[in-house]
């Protein structure tokens, strides 16, 4: 199964694999949401939507249809 | 530097890196704002004088996270920094970066850096640095970077002359670009580029492929040849991708070697303060009671001031009537400029206690939790949680409102936000409220405590916001423009306002809105009296005409001076044009008097107020106020008061509904570019206003 940011819960971590969009937003990578980089789930907003998550130093609130397409790797998460 | 022209300084950088911060460090007083050509962003510049002597131009660039815009606002950065010709291009940039998120901030500074202007780096809040167990190895940054490195607290003004020394040194600085794309990414393709693209270094050509929209400046011919670059569209966002996560695993390799942070000395405000204000309960509770705090100061701070402008500009106009020689000019200056100029400063104070809250909470790093928690409720009106900002800030003026609503990145979620802010119950509408409300409703108290005038201002504020909303999910059924929007908002550290910043912003909107709004106002102000002090044959005649009528009645000299004026009033062409639309408003329970101050509203709404205080002053010589003059209207044919009860709502709903602010529609104008959807605000929010005036008259007479 795949686990997306959307999977996790508040305070869990998981590394980026991939992002699986049609148009990848640029912003979202220069916001430093990259491929091998860790990200962190610091709350959601009621309904789940939207998530306040942290990655590469940054800050940010996306919404839930962007964070179903951050993949996570599932080896890794359990590792971190 | 010996010529004429004076250096041009750009700082840019994240928002949230005390980029504004270090702008009024260098600048202070001196900063004005000004604008673009062509385009509606604001163009913040200063001077500030180096070590040296010299002067410099410090203009303070939007915010933003990468050289590749996202906003209009961000597309000035890019806009600047790429047209070499224009007067604005800078000799230096400096890019501002925060000590805590400095891998992001290098992101921007090594697209900068790749254009080839000299660019200092500029690391702010380094005060924090000991606190958090942060370390920079600032010589080896120097190192790598070929250029001038400086550690400053804008807040604390700590490195402020180490910055300018380095602004005073910018051509020691080497322009080569930090960053080769080429050899990354595809090299055949980039030769390709440089050999086709000549006259612009290949970072730019880069970049002027990679524009969704041509930059202004670029010819026809490059137009043409960057458009063969733009067919393979995939290519490009996929090598757009590759140069992000290389420029990334760049700026991580140079960290790794020059920056150390000690993660357990890191004080958790940011998450104890998150754990409550983004909490699913709590956080709504403090954000309804922040907004209650707010309307109330709004009111009860500003009835002071704005009590004290009403009386002063009063006296002054009684005054000015005195002093000046009798004259059409005198009677201009005291019955229409200066009550004119009255009508705009008396919403100062609110206006400026308004942009005070939302300054604050902008500062303090609030307002991203509030975006963050009322997205999902604002999507389900067709708007973005970025909508809340300018909906709250149409509570004190539309226009500045509507300016807000750029940085929301989606053009239909913008658009409906930029059409419906005009519902929510702007400062304007207050003193028609207030009035109305006063001589319909009885100063009874419902449950002992709560004021039923201040109920039912209350609901009027509720039914603003409720129409915003429902024709926000109107419009969003409705409206078929395409657009693609997303969403992503940094959540920036909490931070104390900085009482610098504070002030310079609100001066800053304040005299926006005053030079803005304020030149329409006095203009139709200046026009209204022109209307109402000129008229038909009849007005010219009327002192003859009420003279002869009046014979053999047994009238004094002062009744008959009254029944001139008020003649008088009826044949101006503002009577006239009154008159006319009587047919129309009848049924909505208003006459031609009402008819007169609607018509003036369209203009402004607060003139609505004004407008009636000259015609019921006209008619009658006993000083009473306004309000006691508006009390003793009689209807004519009923014999009731005009102002009872069902007329009295009836207007109250108008006002709510319609849409009678020039300024509004102008400032639509400018930001949609097109008469399209001022007028349709204009058409839509009219009817809407009709309609329910005249059902409320109907059901309540």
């Amino acid at each position: 199964m795949i686990r997306t940011v959307a999977d996790l819960q508040k305070g869990e971590k998981g590394t980026i694999e991939e992002l699986s969009f049609d148009e990848i937003p640029l912003a979202l990578m220069e916001m430093g949401c990259i491929p091998g980089k860790q990200v962190t789930l610091i709350q959601f907003a009621p309904m789940k939507d939207p998530l306040y998550i942290s990655v590469n130093g940054s800050h940010f609130a996306i919404r839930r249809e962007t964070a179903e397409r951050i993949i996570l790797d599932k080896l890794l998460c359990d590792e971190i | 530097m010996k010529s004429n022209k004076k250096l041009n300084v750009a700082l840019v950088g994240n928002p949230n890196t005390g980029k504004t911060s270090l702008f009024n460090q260098l600048t202070g007083m001196t900063q004005k704002v000004g604008n673009y050509p062509g385009i509606t962003v604001d163009k913040k510049q200063g001077s500030c004088k180096l070590l040296d002597g010299t002067t410099t131009t410090i203009t303070d660039l939007p915010g933003t996270y990468s050289i590749n815009p996202t906003s209009l606002d961000e597309s000035i950065v890019l806009e600047t920094l790429l047209d070499e010709e224009s007067e604005n291009y800078p000799d230096v940039v400096i890019v501002v970066a925060e000590v805590e998120n400095i891998k992001r901030n290098l992101l921007l500074f090594t697209q900068v850096k790749d254009l080839k202007i000299p660019a200092i780096l500029v690391i702010n809040m380094t005060d924090q640095m000991s606190r958090k167990g942060i370390f920079i190895d600032v010589e080896k940054l120097r190192e790598v970077f070929q250029t001038e490195i400086v550690l400053v607290s804008a807040r604390k003004k700590k490195g402020i002359d180490d910055l300018k020394l380095a602004i005073q040194n910018y051509e020691n600085y080497a322009v080569n670009p930090l960053f080769k794309i080429s050899e990354k990414i595809d090299q055949p393709y980039f030769d390709e580029i440089k050999t086709s693209l000549r006259g612009f270094s290949l970072y730019k050509s880069w970049l002027l492929i990679t524009q969704k929209q041509h930059v202004s400046f670029i010819s026809e011919a490059s137009k043409h040849i960057i458009d063969k670059f733009k067919v393979d569209q995939n290519k490009l966002k996929k090598y757009q991708h590759k140069e992000t996560i290389y420029r990334y695993q760049y700026i991580n390799d140079i960290l790794k070697r020059t920056y150390t942070i000690d993660r357990t000395k890191a004080k958790d405000l940011r998450s104890r303060l998150d754990k409550v204000l983004t909490h699913k309960i709590f956080g709504y509770v403090i954000f309804t009671s922040i907004l209650l705090l707010m309307f109330q100061s709004v009111f009860d701070w500003a009835s002071i001031p704005m009590d004290f402008i009403d009386a002063t500009f009063s006296d002054f106009s009684e005054w000015s009537k005195q002093v000046l020689p009798e004259g059409v000019l005198s009677n201009l200056i005291s019955e229409g400029i200066i009550p004119g100029i009255g009508g705009i400063v008396i919403f100062i104070p609110q206006i400026a206690i308004l942009f005070l809250f939302v300054a604050v909470l902008e500062e303090t790093g609030y307002m991203s939790r509030v975006v963050f928690l009322m997205d999902k409720v604002m999507r389900r009106f067709g708007m973005s949680g970025k909508s809340v900002i300018p909906l709250i800030s149409g509570t004190a003026c539309a226009i500045p409102a509507i300016m807000a609503t750029r940085n929301i990145g989606g053009w239909k979620d913008r658009l409906i936000t930029i059409l419906v802010t005009p519902f929510t119950t702007c400062s304007a509408r207050l003193p028609v409220y207030a009035i109305i409300i006063a001589l319909i409703i009885p100063e009874d108290r419902v449950l002992g405590i709560f004021s039923l005038q201040g109920l039912v201002l209350m609901s009027l504020y509720i039914l603003g916001f409720g129409s915003a909303l429902v024709s926000a999910y109107l419009l969003n059924k409705l409206l078929k423009v395409e657009s693609k929007s997303f969403f992503i908002v940094e959540m920036p550290n909490y931070k104390l306002p900085s009482i610098k910043n504070i002030f310079f912003d609100v001066v800053e909107k304040t005299k926006a809105f005053v030079l803005g709004a304020g030149k329409i106002i006095l203009a139709i102000s200046i026009v209204l009296w022109f209307l109402a002090s000129n008229g038909t044959n009849d007005f010219k005649n009327a002192e003859q005409i009420v003279t002869q009528k009046s014979q053999g009645k047994n009238i004094t000299t002062e009744e008959l001076e009254s029944e001139i004026a008020s003649f008088k009033l009826e044949n101006s062409y503002i009577g006239v044009m009154g008159k006319m639309i009587e047919p129309a408003i009848e049924p909505l329970g208003y006459d031609w008097k009402i008819g007169i101050a609607l018509i003036s509203s369209f203009a402004a709404r607060e003139v609505f107020v004004g407008t009636l205080s000259t015609i019921y002053s006209v008619g009658s010589e006993d000083e009473g106020t306004i309000k006691q003059r508006m009390a003793a209207e009689i209807d004519p044919i009923t014999k009731e008061k005009r102002f009872n009860f069902p007329a009295g709502m009836s207007l109250l709903v108008f006002y709510a509904f319609a849409m009678q602010c020039m300024g509004t529609l102008a400032i639509v104008k400018r930001e949609t570019k097109s008469w399209k959807w001022p007028m349709l605000q204009l058409v839509g929010m009219g009817a809407l206003a009709y309609v329910a005036a005249f059902i409320t008259f109907a059901i309540l007479k």
